[in-house]
């Protein structure tokens, strides 16, 4: 086996020989095993992927040095998400191969849960260990009380094989922590979410406005190449930020708000718009519902009431306004990704799609495009049971629109409550590191601790592993073949991800993992084939593709199947909301018992001395799923903690200066971030990049550097709407002493 | 035929994609590059601005390193290139110290290493890894001597400046601003 530094070594000195261009001839030998007619990954120099890194899934090629082994990663020119180019944790994504802390065979728990005892398993004996628990829990409480948490494509097949055995509960905590808000809003406003990628025409646009977020920083690919397109092309960007923000250094206008009062500048926009008569006349008369209600809700929320919230000046919301309105239709207010904030954000997130609305924005080119998504039939399957409960059941008359499973309701109604009858007794855990990605992590832990079997699927030790009854090391995208994907973007196109190299140690893809694990339930008939290649095979070939050509071509591109990405002037439309009108005020909201129409409610402040936290994203790091890669560590190691010098001087803090965090709870961080002193931040708030601070000694690069911000949210927001975890209401204070082992435990 | 790059500063978020693309692309080892980003603030919140740059070896056309190598190891190649030849470097870090944009390092085999430019790259009609990767598309490569080429056509339509021109080097990396 080779390591990191033999790979160095190997191909610097055969670097001449390499010739590995983008044209590069291609050589497919033809597998005749079966009669088939595609090549294994030994046949190809290069192979095609879609990047595992975040969940932009960029298409490109992985090229191996002279030895075969992987070299570099680079994006696939007809890539809709890329056009050829990676971001840097994509470009970085070998380090995910090369980590050589990566999970290398299957582990069963030796111990309490918790204490980091394991012993080494084969396959056989874990995969048996899993059966026997989901066989016990299913007879004693029904399949139900299984849930899968995923985040990665491995996902898509422990779905299928939780729906055949009987339980719906499948939940990505990219919902309830993350982008649940915004589809809820889009969805009840225009009858459609936002999706992802996003639908957002940013490349044509005249006027992109965001707010809070941090396009640059947060590298979701496509944004990124589009803003700087627009920037090209002279449009206007104003962003909303309590932090100078990378994106907010490229715009004509900076709104340096003060924090947790996003709704109320945005209602003040809708006022001015309103009341100057500078929105879309025609397209609100043809397209909306409820414009007269918006109007008399708004009629007071003037920008001057605005001002003693938000801290930003009148004039400064009159003349962003009126920028946006100049721009119209071609002008985006940006719904964000991340969006579960304050608890009131399906709301905020209903005036974001309300002022797009009114300015007409939806459907127009520069606006928000229609997208298209390339169906793959499934292979027929028999049919899943149907199961008596869903998640649903533990929460009666809650969240009534949340769309998707919420991966936080499954942990908290992992906890026994007398109230409550459902509860889960077991959780596969795939690609999520669950202790950091939901906030209030002692809940978490209770929760887990209550379980009768942790299963968690990974390619490396996160923490998460470290709480497992049984750890599955998954190998990593660079050595498996996954599902097709479909979009959605402006054009169909799919893309192939195989195995450019064999699997590295005891790790194994995760349809295997599946489909392994099914014969032991007896489900088998759900997995009738043994390679994932096959299937795969037999779907492209249902839409006139095949597996051997994308083997060669990597992503195939499909004209649009309906007419054009933007609404035809004067169409007819029917929005698939109530009314079939684009909803201002909206009756779905009314229906379920929540305001129609947004209002602005103050958040609490932070107490004397505390200070609000924010975080976001860098943009060599992936939550905190890259902390470890060699490559990236080495751009980014650890984060820091982002000080206003007004607050500096008060604390005596200086730059570089190690420090501990300790929040309103009492909530210690156990290591130390290192102090940023800078004006980019307010006064009120700090700031750090998510995803450092690891507690896991395996992760060697990664462990004790920086801070955990989860670990510091412990106070959690929950939107009524549809249940989503609202984390940026916590306050944290400075400690200038390393806290004792037993305060920061968990 | 004179090679040069230009930077947009203006559309440059600092991802520090061009340094990973790098490092895969000419196996820079962990812990060393051959390219960074610098970001520079200026002001008090909310008077604030902020100029990133992507930043390499410069390719003078007067390079103090080239002057000051003992051994001929660090030598103009075919467009201005700057080059170091492994081979024929002994590592005593002349160059380093003579060079005042602080972008050459030495590797631990021994020698002395810097940017190329991706001479391999673009021997193949390639651009260099940097300026292919670059998500923002804020990199231009070309020939000077070509009217038409990238670079040549951006600095035409562009206000640009260089790193410490006092220091008479005649650097090859220009920064649209």
């Amino acid at each position: 086996m080779a390591t990191r530094r033999d790979f160095i070594k190997i191909s610097g000195l055969g670097l001449g020989g390499l010739a590995l261009g983008g044209n590069a001839a291609m050589k497919v030998v033809a597998n005749s095993v079966n009669g088939k007619l595609y090549g294994s990954f030994k046949d190809f120099m290069r192979t095609p992927t879609y990047c595992e890194v975040c969940f932009w899934k960029c298409a490109g090629w992985v090229y191996k040095n002279k030895d075969g082994d992987v070299w570099k990663v680079s994006g696939n020119d007809e890539d809709m998400n890329s056009n050829g180019r990676f971001c840097p944790r994509g470009t970085g994504g070998v380090g995910m191969y090369y980590d050589e802390d990566r999970l290398k065979t299957p582990l069963i728990r030796d111990g309490k849960r918790g204490e980091q005892y394991f012993r080494e398993a084969t396959w056989d004996e874990a995969l048996d260990y899993i059966a026997e628990k989901m066989k016990k829990i299913a007879g004693e409480h029904g399949p139900e009380c299984i849930g899968l948490f995923n985040h990665g494509s491995g996902g898509k097949y422990f779905g299928t094989l939780m729906k055949a055995f009987g339980s719906p509960n499948i939940a990505a905590p990219s919902y309830a922590q993350c982008r649940g808000p915004r589809e809820v809003a889009f969805l009840s406003t225009f009858g459609e979410g936002i999706e992802s990628p996003e639908k957002t025409d940013i490349r044509d646009t005249r006027c992109l406005v965001l707010i809070g977020s941090h396009i640059g920083e947060n590298m979701h690919n496509g944004q990124v190449q589009e803003m700087s397109d627009a920037i090209d092309k002279g449009a206007t960007i104003i962003t909303v930020d309590p932090r100078f923000s990378t994106a907010a250094s490229k715009s004509k206008h900076w709104l340096p708000i003060k924090p947790a009062t996003d709704l109320a500048l945005l209602l003040a926009w809708i006022h001015v718009i309103i009341e100057e008569g500078w929105y879309d006349k025609e397209y609100v008369e043809k397209y909306t519902y409820g414009f007269e209600q918006l109007k008399a809700h708004v009629k007071n929320m003037t920008p001057e009431w605005a001002y003693g919230i938000t801290t930003i000046k009148p004039d400064v919301i009159r003349e962003s306004a009126r920028e946006m309105a100049n721009a119209a239709p071609a002008v985006i207010i940006h719904p964000g990704r991340h969006v579960t904030w304050y608890g009131d954000d399906s709301q905020r997130l209903r005036a974001v799609a309300i002022l797009n609305a009114i300015l007409g924005s939806w459907g127009r080119r520069g606006g928000f495009y229609k997208p298209e998504t390339m169906h793959l039939p499934d292979y027929p399957h028999p049919e899943y049971p149907k199961p008596r409960k869903t998640w649903r059941d533990a929460f009666p008359n809650q969240f009534p629109l949340a769309g998707l499973a919420l991966a936080s309701g499954i942990c908290d109604a992992s906890i026994p409550a007398p109230y409550r009858d459902c509860s889960f007794k077991g959780w596969i855990v795939l690609g999520t590191n669950l202790v950091e990605t939901l906030p209030n992590q002692k809940n978490t832990i209770e929760a887990i601790q209550n379980l009768d079997l942790l299963v968690v699927i990974d390619t490396m030790p996160m923490e998460i592993t470290g709480w497992a009854d049984v750890v599955l090391p998954e190998c990593t995208y660079f050595e498996r073949y996954d599902s097709v994907r479909t979009g959605p973007h402006r054009k169909r196109q799919l893309a192939l991800r195989m195995p450019a190299v064999a699997p590295k140690y005891n790790s194994k893809p995760a349809y295997w993992i599946a489909r392994e694990l099914s014969k032991k339930l007896g489900l088998e008939a759900y997995f009738p084939h043994e390679n994932l290649e096959d299937l795969l095979d037999w779907q492209l070939k249902q839409v006139g593709s095949s597996l051997e050509e994308m083997q060669r071509i990597g992503v195939k591109t499909f004209e649009r199947e309906y007419d054009d990405l933007y609404f035809a002037n004067g169409e007819d439309i029917e929005f698939l909301t109530n009314t079939g009108k684009i909803e201002l005020y909206s009756t779905e909201f009314e229906n379920a018992g929540f305001d129609p129409l947004p209002k602005y409610t103050p958040h609490p402040e932070p107490p004397e001395g505390y200070y609000r936290l924010i975080y976001g994203r860098g943009p060599a790091h992936t939550f905190s799923r890259t902390a470890n890669n060699p490559n990236l560590t080495d751009i980014m190691s650890e984060n820091a903690l982002w000080v206003n010098p007004r607050v500096a001087k008060e604390w005596g803090l200086t730059n570089g200066q190690p420090i501990w965090l300790q929040n309103q709870d009492g909530l210690k961080s156990r290591f130390s971030i290192k102090v940023r002193v800078t004006e980019r931040i307010r006064w009120d708030s700090v700031y750090m990049v998510h995803g450092f601070g690891h507690e896991n000694k395996k992760l060697s690069r990664a462990f004790g550097k920086g801070v955990s911000d989860s670990k510091l949210i412990s106070r959690v927001h929950i939107d009524p709407v549809m249940g989503g975890t609202g984390m940026r209401g916590n306050f944290v204070t400075f400690l200038f002493e390393e806290p004792k082992e037993q305060e920061v435990q968990s | 035929m004179r090679y040069a790059m230009a930077i947009d500063t203006k559309k440059c978020v600092g991802c520090s994609d061009c340094v990973v693309a790098c490092q895969t692309e000419n196996n820079v080892p962990i812990g060393y590059c051959r390219d960074w980003v610098v970001e520079v603030m200026d002001g008090t919140y909310p008077q604030l601005e902020i100029e990133i740059r992507s930043e390499r070896c410069n390719h003078c056309e007067n390079s103090p390193c080239v002057r000051c190598c003992p051994t001929g190891a660090s030598h103009y190649s075919d467009g201005g290139i700057v080059l170091v030849t492994p081979d024929e470097c002994i590592g005593c870090g002349a160059c380093i110290t003579s060079c005042p944009y602080d972008a050459r390092y030495t590797h631990p085999e021994g020698y002395v290493d810097k940017c190329t430019f991706c001479i391999q790259r673009v021997a193949k009609g390639l651009q260099p890894a940097c300026v292919s990767v670059c998500p923002t598309k804020c990199m231009y490569f070309g020939d000077m001597d070509d009217p038409k080429s990238d670079v040549s056509l951006i600095l035409k339509k562009r206000k640009y400046k260089t790193l410490i021109p006092e220091a008479g080097t005649k650097p090859q990396l220009y920064f649209l601003i």
